[in-house]
Order: structure tokens, then sequence, then C-alpha cells
């Protein structure tokens, strides 16, 4: 751990690359029968080439609808209200419904959370891989079989001639989840969104999908938005962490910053929840009480009434972001100061 | 495949017999053909004779022998009326009754699916809202009453379109149709039409209702993420996804649709099989009426065994077993 330390600091000094994805100030609002519903209310985050970020938090912090901002396929009730998607410098907020299908699968892909769910059950493995390759480049039809072929090879599915001609309900679940990434990744997109990608696989195979996914992206310096509320895979595969409460970033850097060295409190309370093999323990740390009704946000920082720092300030007045270290910001009015050594002795 | 085809052989072996025993039993109480056959001064004697020549003094499970063996070598008797064999009767009559329904098939899926399709994607929009309030009002107006209103409309008041008949017909890959002269197709709109009304309905809701459900799915949202087009993501990777019930329920209607022009062709003089049968019906004529029934048994027979074929090109995690 001590050791990883360092190597974190190198990262943060080397981001380097050149800017992919910059989102300023994204705000996406759910417009229900109970009222409107802030899921990403003021978000901005940049993403390099070759950079994987991490988008954690609870269930409804905003992580997702995040990632299907950035793609643009947010539907009704929900509407994108404001605030900039810039892409290779283009604002894809600008663009048209029809330019941005040019873009969506080419240029910036998704792998959704439910291998199961997200094929389409009528058509072959190959008639939906191949679809992508008709898309969005000019192959003909030999051509586009053995770029298929190709693909389902490059995520390990075994005969892949033959599986081409299969039905999604012929895979098991990670073999699905196999073919999501190699659709998501056929036409050589520059940005994957990946939402929850092995949630719902099976324990034994969520590390290898997990992998598998990683390496893909990073062979071909492609970047990756990992949203996820498993802090263990946040730790094995991202170079930087976006914490999300209530549908704000209430703390971002890069992964060994925030694992080592956490500021806000809920990201520590996070980390405490993560069982541990090396201590024993009876009880696993939880947070207490659940995250606030969207519809009843409470007044100043919205994480207060769960926290154990709170004091009355934290009630009254919204921490704006600051940067404690470079490239780490928290939201937080007092930010906890403690080093990694300090934090093996909470452990 | 093939044990399907045996199974469902043997489940129509089932289903005639069945049917041809209610056929038997309710054409019996019908009415004795008889007097209506003969004059109205006839002596007991002829009416006697008769009777005889009709194979009607049996006692009924006799009667029904006979007709079940007749019935297996073809032959469902000679009509009493036309005194010509029953079965040639129907079969004489069949293309006009098909063409009408032909072309109200087509209406129900070339409306109906697209419409509902578009309208199930859009639920909150003018156009889907006002497709639910025009289905509702083409399910539950009966077709014998839009029939009469479109022939005062369309003929009477307009003069636009022939009033009943079938029209001229030409011959057509070997088979006389009207759908061959231009007559003919102005002769068969509004029947069609009628007769298609409330299946358009039918197929234009419950193709929005799948749409809106399938719609809401993870794989559309996936198709989405690639980059398909609006049109593609509604017809390719949706609708397939609603075809089922649609294609289930189309199958059921077009064996109604065949059996239940009866009205249609009444109302417009349509000289189809459904003609046939009313006036059948109304002269006790046993035999047609017995053809008829068992002939229309078939096709709905058939056409449910082509619509279990169907489900397996549609939807491949059907098995036929």
């Amino acid at each position: 751990m001590r050791t990883m330390n360092e190597t974190g600091v190198e990262r943060s000094v080397g981001r380097q690359g050149e800017l992919l994805l910059e989102v300023r100030d994204l705000r996406t609002y759910f417009h229900t029968f109970k009222g409107v519903v802030r899921a990403v209310d003021g978000v901005s985050f940049d993403v390099r080439r070759g950079e994987v970020l991490a988008v954690v938090g609870e269930s409804g912090g905003g992580k997702s609808v995040t990632g299907f901002s950035v793609i643009r396929l947010i539907d009704d009730p929900g509407r994108i209200e404001g605030g900039q998607i810039l892409f290779c410098g283009r604002d894809l907020m600008t663009l048209s419904e029809s330019e941005m299908n040019r873009l969506r699968g080419s240029e910036i892909a998704m792998i959704f959370q439910d291998p199961m769910t997200s094929l389409n059950p009528v058509y072959t493995v190959g008639q939906q891989l191949e679809e992508c390759f008709r898309l969005h480049t000019r192959m003909g039809r030999a051509e586009r079989r053995r770029a298929c072929v190709e693909q389902l090879r490059a995520v390990g599915i075994p005969n892949p001639e033959a599986r081409l001609n299969n039905y999604p309900h012929q895979f098991s679940g990670g073999m699905r989840q196999r073919v999501v990434i190699a659709i998501a990744l056929a036409a050589d997109p520059k940005l994957i969104i990946a939402d929850e990608p092995t949630t719902a696989l099976d324990v034994t195979i969520q590390a290898q999908i997990l992998r598998l996914m990683v390496r893909l992206v990073r062979e071909q310096g492609r970047s990756l938005i990992l949203v996820t509320h498993d802090l263990a895979v946040v730790a094995e595969s991202a170079d930087r962490v976006n914490v999300m409460y209530c549908g704000k970033i209430v703390e971002s850097g890069d992964t060994r910053a925030i694992i080592d060295r956490s500021a806000h409190p809920y990201t520590d309370g996070l980390i405490r929840s993560i069982p541990s093999l090396e201590v024993d323990r009876r009880r696993l740390d939880t947070i207490p009480g659940i995250v606030p009704n969207m519809f009843e946000l409470p007044e100043g920082c919205y994480f207060a009434p769960r926290c154990p720092r709170a004091r009355d300030l934290c009630r009254v007045r919204e921490p704006e972001p600051v940067e404690i270290a470079p490239g780490h910001a928290v939201s937080c009015h007092f930010p906890l100061e403690k080093s990694s050594s300090q934090r093996e002795e909470v452990r | 495949m093939f044990q399907f085809i045996a199974k469902r052989l043997v489940q129509l072996l089932v289903v005639l017999f069945a049917v041809s025993l209610i056929v038997f039993v309710l054409t019996s109480v019908m009415g004795n053909p008889v007097y209506l056959m003969l004059r109205e001064s006839a002596t007991p004697e002829e009416v006697h004779a008769v009777t005889q020549a009709l194979g009607l003094d049996k006692p009924l499970p006799v009667q029904y022998g006979i007709f079940v063996k007749n019935a297996l070598s073809g032959n469902f008797g000679r009509s009493y009326m036309y005194h010509l064999s029953a079965l040639s009767l129907i079969i004489e009559r069949l293309p006009a009754t098909l063409e009408l329904v032909f072309v109200a098939v087509l209406l129900s899926a070339v409306v109906g699916i697209p419409c509902g399709v578009i309208a199930g994607a859009y639920p909150r929009s003018l156009f889907s809202k006002s497709v639910m309030s025009l289905s509702i009002a083409g399910i539950s107006m009966p077709s014998f009453w839009i029939g009469m209103v479109m022939i005062y409309f369309f003929s009477l008041y307009l003069g636009l379109l022939p009033v009943s008949g079938r029209g001229e017909v030409g011959v057509f890959l070997g088979i006389r149709t009207s759908l061959a002269t231009a007559d003919g197709w102005a002769h068969i709109l509004m029947p069609s039409v009628t007769l298609a009304l409330g299946n358009v309905a039918t197929i234009m809701r419950l193709t929005r209702a799948g749409m809106q459900e399938n719609m809401k799915q993870d794989y559309i949202k996936f198709a989405r993420s690639k980059g398909v087009s609006r049109f593609r993501l509604l017809f390719g990777h949706a609708l397939k996804n609603t075809l089922i019930p649609v294609v289930t329920i189309f199958g059921l209607q077009l064996g109604s649709l065949i059996a239940f022009t009866t009205i249609t062709e009444t109302i417009f003089a349509w000289p189809g099989m459904g003609k046939l049968l009313i006036d059948a019906i109304h002269s006790a004529d046993r035999p047609i009426v017995a053809a008829y029934i068992l002939f229309v048994a078939v096709l709905f027979v058939f056409i449910n065994f082509v619509v279990d074929i169907l489900y397996v090109f549609i939807d491949p995690r059907i098995d036929l077993r």
C-alpha cells in the first residue's frame, strides 16, 4: 500500500496527454410528477486520452446519468438542462440528433450493466456486431464478416466463426458481456463509457471481464469512463476517480490519492465499508443513514445529515470544490487530513 | 419439425371430428329442409318420398355415420337448393371471399403496423393520441353500420364508388379475380375497408403497446449507443420484438376474416362464401352449412399452423418442440 502511494504521486504528476473530453457544469434534470430531480447538478470533469476515469458513489448519486448524458442518451422525463460537453473540442450539446448518431459508436461507445438485456434477443450476435461495421465503416460484406470474427476473437470468445450465427440466449452472462464489449469497441471509438459493466455478472468472472475491458481500452490508447460502485474495481483499474453524491462531484483526484488520502468524509466512509482481509473485524463499517430524498435535498452540504464531522456551517452553506493537492479537489468545509500511515492505524 | 407437423395433423383430425359433430347436430335441428324444397301443396306421400331420398328418415347417428363416410371421400353431399356438390359450390365462391380478405389483411398490415410503431415510439405525441381515439372508434363501431354509412356517403352522396357487387372480373395468373381490373378495385374498396377496420384498430393498438414496452428495453438503448438511426431502431430492432403477439392476433384474425366476411358480403352483395352460407342457413341447406364450417375449421387450423412456424423465424428463442 505504501509503495503504491508513491506511484500514485507519480501518476498525478504525470497526468499528461491531450484532453479528449471536457464536461463543464453539466446539469441533467428529471421532470417527474412529484417534482424535479436534479440527478446531475453542475458537474465538471475532464478525461484525457488513454485515461481511465472511475465515477463512484452510492445508487442514485447520478453516476450513470452522467455517463448517459455524455453520449446524450437521456430520455423523457430527463433532460440535459445546461452545460457543455466538449469532445475533441466540439460541443456535443450543439449537435443535431443525426450528427450525434454518426458520433455514437464510432467516437463514443457504451457498455451496459446487464448483458442479459443489452443484446437484442431476436438477432444473432453476428448481425448485431456487423451493424456497427455497416454503420461506421465502408467495409464490404466479406470484409465485415472477417472483422466480426476478429472482433469476437479479440474479446476471447472461442470458435468465433460458428458463434457469429448464435443468438444471445445461447451465450452465458460473461460471454454476452464479452460480446457487448466487442460491439462497443468494433468501430474503434476514442471514448468508452462503461455503466457498471461487471455488476450484473457472476462474482467469479467479474475480474476477468474487467481486466479484458481495461486491457482492450489501454492497448489502443482509448479512454474509459467507468461508472461503478465497487471501489475494488476502481483501485485495480482507474487512473482518476470522481466521487459523486446526490448529483455532485464531492471529491476527485488520482486513484491512489483518493484511496489513501481521501479528504471527503463520504469517500472515507465508502472506503471504510469495504471488507478487508487483513484486519479481522466483527462488523463492517457503514455510512449511517441513507441517501437523502432527491426531492427534498437538505440545505447546505447534502452529506451533512449523515456526516460524523458535520458542524453548523455544513447545514447552512454548500461547500465549494477546493484543490487540496495538485489534481485533488474536494467539496467539504472540513476535509479530513491524514497520511496513509494514519489510515493504516485507523484500519 | 417433422414431428411437429405430424402432431399438428393429429390435432387437425381431432378438431375436425369435434366440429363435424357439432355442425351435424346443430344443422339437424335447424329446420326441416323438405318443406322448403317442396311446393306448399305437396302430399304426405311426396314429403315422405323426398325425406327418404335425402336420407332424413334414418336415425340421427346413422345419418352422421353416412355423413362422415361421405365426407372422408370428399363428398359433402349435394346442396338441397342448387342440386350441386356442396364443396364445389364453396370452392367456386372462394376466390371472391379470398380477394376481399386479402385486401383487408393487406390494409391491416400496411396501415396498422406502421401506425402502431410510430404511435408506440412517441406515446405522448398528438399522432399517438389520435391513433388511440380513432382505434377505439374503429373497434367499437359495428362493421355493418360502417358499411352502410360508407355506402351512403361514398356511393349515394358523393357518387364515387359503386354501391355493391363484385364488378368486372379479370384473369390474373389463371385466377379469375376482381383485383385484376380497375372496376374490380373500385368495387372491392369499400367492402374491404369495412372488413378491415376493426382489425386495423386491433393491430394498431397491439403494435403500439408492444412498441412502448420494447422501446424501454436496454437493447434499444444499446442499439442507440451504437449510432443506429431512428428508422432502423423502430422498424428493425423494436418491431421484430413486438411481432410475436401481433402475428398471433393476425393469424386469428385472418381466420375470422375468412369466416365472418358473411356480414360484409351481405351488405355489399359480394358473391363470396359468406353470402352463400347466409343463403344456405335461410334455406336449411345442411350440406352447404356443414361443408362450409368444416372448410373454415381446416383453414383455422392451417393458419395457426403457419403462425406457429412463423414464430420460429421471428423469435429464435421459441422452439417448436
